[in-house]
């Protein structure tokens, strides 16, 4: 069991700031993020979009934006769990233990959620009947390519994922690609190679088709794919996977006996600190009268958040609040030298 | 001002007035509209604020811009009138406009 006096979930930009704010004050964080990289919404939705309302920073990027904040926590350790979901959040007298899908368990008196809008899961099939093949027969991530190899897999999308995949799959399987328009959002060179293909016969291309239904007992064994103007095919498959990218979903933090209005968490504008004692929210996942979703307020909470932090995680010590240009103790910290 | 209505997957339907300006998914957040989730809040990221424009009114709203066309792969079920209604800004000549709310937004 990992103890700590503060577990931040979620690693995009307010949780990033959120730990800057913990380590500055003195005290230890981890943070786990169910993404498989540091970002959140800016490195996942928005990447190479313009920001122009960050403080002191006319414009970046998503991807500038994380950088920064990454850097600006270069003088900390900060342990980063990633491709991790907090499923658990139970109460241990003055802790939190905190256990994720993973099976790693925090020991912490503080959580602070800061988790957007929830986790980010792959979004899937609107077939009701996927379900049951799901991790069998259909997927929304590769982990094992082998299982594929000369099988039929037929591959739904038409982004770099979906184009990437069926290129590479097409060298040992047989590939159907269905996508719902024309035009492809992929890389050129890929949206070219994939059209190389199908002229080799390598891959079969359906545009304008979704999926309309499937069939099979135990392993998936066709799907019925149907055109805008209600034509259906029939493909003989032995895999689905499916690329559409991801969506948020609240997941778990719905469990935690947490108060919960439209997928946001009620907190107190002091520390905020949600109705239960130790467990604060910050960023776009937070509520309290006149809140802004704006980047620059999850700052502000979670500066806030971390002073909450200290009384809990120090309770025999006092707070004492400092400036960065002028405290000795916080320099120290940041590894900058002192006057 | 214009009425919109919107229509949700159960056919319920929510007629609003919507202020010019506003988008018409703004107009469905706005006054609780359930079925538009709008996660990214507008953003053009998401695809979770997706509806059905009827025939009639398609040709009527202002044409997608580049991105849109992107973000509906992502959507739930789309079809060849989805649109994401984030999109959809609000005048008097869209007075009347009709969006069917899809079942789910993921």
């Amino acid at each position: 069991m990992i103890k700590t006096d503060a577990l931040i979930i979620g690693a995009g930009p307010t949780g990033l700031f959120t730990a800057h704010q913990l380590k500055l004050i003195g005290l230890e964080c981890e943070i786990v993020d169910n993404l498989d990289k540091i970002g959140g919404q800016c490195i996942e939705l928005y990447p190479d979009k313009p920001i122009y309302d960050i403080p002191a920073v006319p414009e970046c990027t998503g991807e500038e934006l994380t950088n920064n904040l990454i850097n600006q926590l270069k003088p900390f350790d900060i342990k980063f769990h990633l491709n991790e979901r907090v499923d658990e959040v139970k109460k241990d007298n003055d802790n939190w233990i905190v256990k994720t899908n993973n099976n790693t368990t925090f020991l912490t008196p503080n959580v602070i959620i800061a988790g957007g809008v929830g986790s980010f899961e792959p979004r899937k099939f609107p077939i009701k009947d996927c379900e049951k093949f799901e991790n069998k027969s259909i997927f929304y991530s590769i982990r094992n390519k082998k299982i594929f190899e000369n099988k039929t897999v037929t591959i739904f999308g038409g982004g770099d994922s979906a184009l990437d995949w069926a290129v590479e799959l097409s060298k040992n399987s047989k590939i159907n690609l269905i996508h719902r328009r024309e035009e492809f959002r992929a890389a050129q060179a890929t949206v070219d190679k994939v059209y190389e293909l199908v002229k080799e016969g390598k891959i079969s291309l359906f545009t304008r088709y979704q999926m309309a239904s499937i069939k099979g007992e135990n392993t998936l064994e066709s799907i019925d794919i149907k055109s805008d103007d209600k034509n259906v095919k029939t493909l003989k498959t032995d895999y689905a996977l499916g690329f559409f990218g991801l969506i948020m979903q609240l997941g778990p933090i719905a469990n935690w006996g947490l108060n919960i209005d439209k997928k946001t968490v009620e907190v107190d504008t002091e520390k905020f600190e949600t109705n239960q004692k130790g467990i604060y929210a910050v960023g776009d996942i937070c509520n309290y009268p006149g809140k802004l979703k704006l980047i620059l307020s999850g700052f502000h909470e979670g500066a806030l958040a971390a002073r909450a932090c200290f009384k809990l995680a120090r309770p025999n010590e006092k707070y004492r609040f400092e400036f960065t240009t002028s405290s000795k103790t916080l320099k120290d910290r940041l590894g900058v030298k002192s006057d | 001002m214009a009425k919109i209505t919107y229509i949700t997957h159960d056919n319920q339907n929510h007629t609003i007035e919507v202020q010019n300006g506003l988008s018409v998914m703004e107009g469905a957040v706005q006054n609780d509209i359930p079925g538009i989730d709008a996660d990214c809040g507008g953003g053009m990221a998401c695809a979770t604020c997706h509806v059905y424009v009827k025939e009639e009114w398609f040709d009527k709203i202002s044409a997608k811009e580049d991105g849109e066309e992107d973000m509906l792969d992502m959507a739930f079920e789309p079809k060849k009138n989805s649109r994401l209604s984030c999109q959809i800004i609000v005048s008097d000549e869209l007075d009347g406009l009709i969006v069917n709310i899809p079942s789910k937004q993921g």
